[in-house]
């Protein structure tokens, strides 16, 4: 019997992606650990990785296809011995379990990786074409009810389907929620985005229609939520950031340094150490409770071809300036390439998005839920300045924050916005 | 010398402990139980399995009684207790052979002796006769001792006069009086063993019903049937104190007013609960926290002690076979790093009591449904409208369900009557995969079962009903 190989769960609420390459063709020798194919998920590229060895039979989901559902069959290999005879009369739709029992897998008590072991559960049919969302009914009435969209919810159940503790979480989290008027307030429906062959687009001139990759519905999705969800407020304060060059250039210019830390890592420890000591805007809103996280883990915003991804630095409190700064660039060039691991871009407590190096002075950003802020970093310039009623010149960086006012006041934001400026302006404490 | 080392060591061989035994294997884990009496643990030797076997005996003897109804002869049934009681334990000692072929079969070391964790991923093991044997060391320790009578004072079983389920499943006589005290599962199965076996039985509970977890009008149900077979049933009263004679035990009964009686009996069956084996189990060598009498943990077994988890009995109720199990298997799934491994939904654990006749149960009752502030609809079907219960000969019996008004969520079903605990499962299953009564009542039931009562209940909460 060939073996089947299958559409891999790449994190634990995929339910789906795209078979963005094939590196091997029909009737190539595989080994195992060689790549078999790429796979394009909302999120990240990944490579699949063959377990067993043998001769690529047959290539059941082409190059290309898109929304093909986790465990189904992408394609055939032939083991020794076997010819493409043997691949007649198998059943590349149907279910398959994987393998358990009878051929124990090696003894690894930590987490595999994922592309190691699909979940155990069977298959169904793939619909690859399909825009089937898979949810139970009782998900579905309540998400009926309550006016949330399916398509917005990560589903936690078998496969990835929508359940209801999905719909109470989202419900908590303030995600999903459709233009239907809740039944308690009514509030106007969200305007719908026009659709390509809207009548307004008629009158404009013509235009390449770019289809929305997985990326940029997740982006539209979330960030119309989050615009449209939750209440935010800014503040801005101009950083004078002279003593912090001075430091930067200092410790760039060390004899043997094999790093090159720039402003931005300065304000990422930043940033950390002003989130511990303010503790309050380290949180997320949820309608039971503002969970106040106890560590700081920071989203870096990174843009890349076709959209942006925001990797994240964990406890970057206690890291220093030179691994922070090698995180940083190792991270924005694995988002850059499409190779984030799942786990490299989830789970940050608080966002950071810097357009300074387009020379822009100042920004506001939306906020990246559930998280309960986001701050904007522009450009570090010379601007004049008053010194002691005269005037001087000095290096100056405008930094906004943006927060969700349902879990962080007006106090609390700006009592983080000048901590941050105390150490950014005497950056000797980022050695504290 | 034998092997000591393990991924994981599992301590205690009952139901929880070697199907997570059993499942660690399959993922990889070099496993091991350690097991100081049984493997298969109470349920399979002292439990669940002998029970139903002395229930079966009782069940047919009852139907031989009443041939004539069904336009049979049977004159003047009788039956051996010797022999009731050797099938009871020939099925236990059946299945206990089984456990351990199934453990022999995915390559887990059995270990007999009573273990004992010493902390930091050891375990002191002692066998029968009291010689230790070489410590354990293992990545993963899963504490799975389940759970004991409950004791309660001047209730204390002496195993002569005053029964556990211990002695209850081996008789030494066929008591002519029977006092059992708790109508939980145990009492309520006991008593209504003995009572079809011909004992004059008396159950006092102190709740103000039998079974006083199960749904109000379910539990009335029951009890009216077993008052109608002739079961005395003492209600909000308690057993105050025990006089022991020879062969008898007089026992002095309050009941809620504060006004006595006796009466005397020649066996008496304590059955007021069980507690969480967590004594002599090393737990004061480690982390782990406990709280009235079971082991504290999280939606995945884990103690407060890194490498130490506990499952079943002994970590918290419901005390079920299949709650441990899934807890167990939970439990080695979330230590493997298994994706889509969640907390298990503690009101979809059904319960099943084989009592005569049968209740079964899963989710919230119709009470508890209106306490955790959901509006209900509520369906009941009777057994009499059923006509495979009425060719059954079994006309007495009702299915209840109980749905969110709102949402159409089926919150719990619950039933009295003949077969009921085969049939609850079906409910599990819907409430498993959250279908609303809209996909219920467009489900096919087989005709003609007993399982149409299940479409018949769903339908009568939505005011449809067809055959009553």
């Amino acid at each position: 019997m060939p073996i089947k190989i299958l559409m891999p769960a790449l994190s634990p609420t995929m339910t789906e992606g795209n078979l963005a390459k094939w590196h091997k063709q029909e009737g190539d020798t595989v080994e195992s650990g060689d790549v078999l194919a790429e796979i394009e998920t909302d999120k990240a590229t990944m490579e699949v990785e063959a377990v067993d060895e043998g001769v690529l039979g047959k290539i059941v989901v082409p190059e290309g296809a898109s929304d093909v559902a986790v465990n189904s069959v992408i394609a055939l290999l032939l083991e020794d011995g076997e010819d493409a005879s043997a691949l007649d009369g198998v059943d590349t739709s149907a279910a398959v379990a994987a393998p358990t029992g009878e051929a124990p897998p090696a003894p690894a008590p930590e987490p595999t990786a994922p592309t190691a072991d699909p979940a155990p559960a069977p298959a169904a049919a793939p619909a690859p074409s399909g825009e089937r969302i898979f949810a139970s009914p009782l998900a579905r009435r309540i998400a009926g009810q309550e006016g949330l969209e399916l398509a917005a919810i990560a589903g936690s159940g078998p496969r990835g389907r929508i359940v209801k503790r999905d719909i109470d979480a989202a419900m908590a989290a303030g995600i999903g929620k459709a233009g239907a008027a809740p039944a308690a307030s009514p509030a106007p429906a969200a305007a719908a985005a026009p659709t390509i062959d809207d009548p307004v687009f008629a009158n404009m001139p013509e235009f390449d229609a770019v289809e929305n990759s997985t990326m940029r519905k997740v982006i539209a999705t979330r960030l119309t939520g989050s615009a449209r969800d939750v209440p935010h407020f800014n503040t801005s304060a101009d950083i004078e950031i002279d003593a912090l060059m001075a430091m930067r250039k200092e410790l760039n210019g060390r004899e043997g340094a094999d790093y090159k830390i720039s402003v931005n890592d300065f304000v990422i420890k930043a940033v950390a150490i002003a989130l511990k000591r303010c503790p309050d805007v380290n949180a997320a809103y949820t309608d039971d409770a503002i969970l106040k996280f106890k560590r700081v883990d920071i989203s870096m915003a990174v843009a890349i071809d076709g959209g942006l991804i925001t990797p994240v630095i964990k406890d970057a409190g206690s890291l220093g300036l030179a691994a922070i700064s090698e995180q940083a660039k190792e991270l924005a060039g694995k988002a850059r390439d499409g190779k984030l691991q799942p786990e490299e871009f989830q789970g940050g407590t608080f966002s950071i998005s810097n357009l300074g190096m387009f020379g822009v002075k100042s920004f506001n950003s939306i906020i990246n839920p559930p998280q309960g802020g986001i701050l904007s970093v522009g450009a570090g310039e010379q601007r004049p300045v008053v010194k002691d009623g005269a005037l001087a010149v000095a290096t100056v960086m405008t930094l906004t924050l943006a927060v969700d006012h349902r879990c962080i006041d007006g106090a609390a934001a700006a009592g983080f916005m000048k901590e941050l400026k105390g150490i950014l302006e005497d950056p000797l404490q980022l050695m504290l | 010398m034998a092997d000591t080392s393990f991924d994981v060591v599992i301590i205690g061989g009952g139901p929880g402990g070697y199907v997570t035994a059993i499942r660690a294997a399959q993922l990889g884990f070099k496993t091991c139980v350690v097991e100081k009496e049984h493997l298969g643990g109470i349920c399979l030797n002292w439990g669940c399995i002998p029970t139903k076997a002395l229930l079966r005996s009782a069940e047919i003897y009852h139907y031989m009684k009443h041939a004539g109804a069904y336009g049979l002869e049977c004159k003047d049934p009788t039956f051996d207790l010797q022999k009731v009681i050797e099938r009871s334990r020939g099925v236990s000692a059946q299945l206990n052979g089984g456990v351990g072929h199934l453990l022999k079969k995915n390559k887990v070391t059995v270990i007999d002796g009573a273990a004992r964790l010493k902390g930091g991923g050891k375990v002191a093991v002692v066998d029968a006769d009291g010689k230790a044997l070489p410590d354990l060391t293992g990545k993963h320790i899963i504490v799975a001792t389940g759970a004991r009578p409950r004791v309660l004072p001047g209730l204390e079983p002496d195993k002569k006069l005053v029964w556990t389920y211990f002695e209850a499943l081996v008789p030494d006589i066929m008591p002519k009086k029977l006092l059992v005290v708790g109508s939980g599962a145990i009492g309520i199965e006991f008593a209504s063993f003995f009572h079809t076996m011909g004992a004059d039985v008396t159950v006092v509970e102190v709740m103000d019903r039998i079974m006083p977890v199960e749904d109000a009008e379910i539990s009335d149900i029951a009890r009216k049937q077993m008052e109608k077979l002739g079961l005395k049933i003492m209600t909000e009263a308690k057993v105050t104190k025990l006089d022991k004679a020879a062969d008898s035990v007089t026992a002095t009964i309050e009941d809620k007013t504060g006004k006595t009686q006796q009466i005397t009996v020649d066996r008496v069956i304590s059955a007021v609960g069980v507690v969480g084996n967590i004594e002599d189990i090393g737990l004061e060598n480690t982390k782990v926290k406990t709280d009235r009498g079971c082991i504290v943990i999280d939606g995945y077994g884990r103690t407060d002690e890194p490498g130490v988890y506990a499952i079943g009995d002994v970590a918290g109720p419901p005390m079920l076979a299949h709650k441990a199990e899934h807890e167990g298997v939970i439990c080695i799934e979330k230590i493997k790093g298994l994706p889509n491994v969640h907390p298990m939904e503690k009101t979809q654990i059904p319960g099943c009591t084989y009592c005569h006749p049968q209740v079964a149960s899963v989710g919230l009752t119709e009470a508890k449904a209106i306490e955790a502030g959901h509006k209900v609809r509520v369906g009941r079907f009777p057994f009499v409208g059923n006509g495979k219960a009425i060719a059954l000969g079994e006309p007495d019996g009702m299915i209840k369900t109980v749905f969110d008004e709102k949402t159409g969520q089926l919150l719990g079903a619950h039933m009295v009557g003949a077969e009921v605990t085969e049939l609850i499962q079906g409910f599990v299953v819907a409430m498993g995969l959250e279908t609303t009564e809209e996909e219920l009542m467009h489900t096919v039931f087989p005709h003609p079962t007993l399982s149409e009562m299940m479409h018949e209940s769903v339908l009568d909460a939505y005011d449809r009903v067809i055959h009553f």
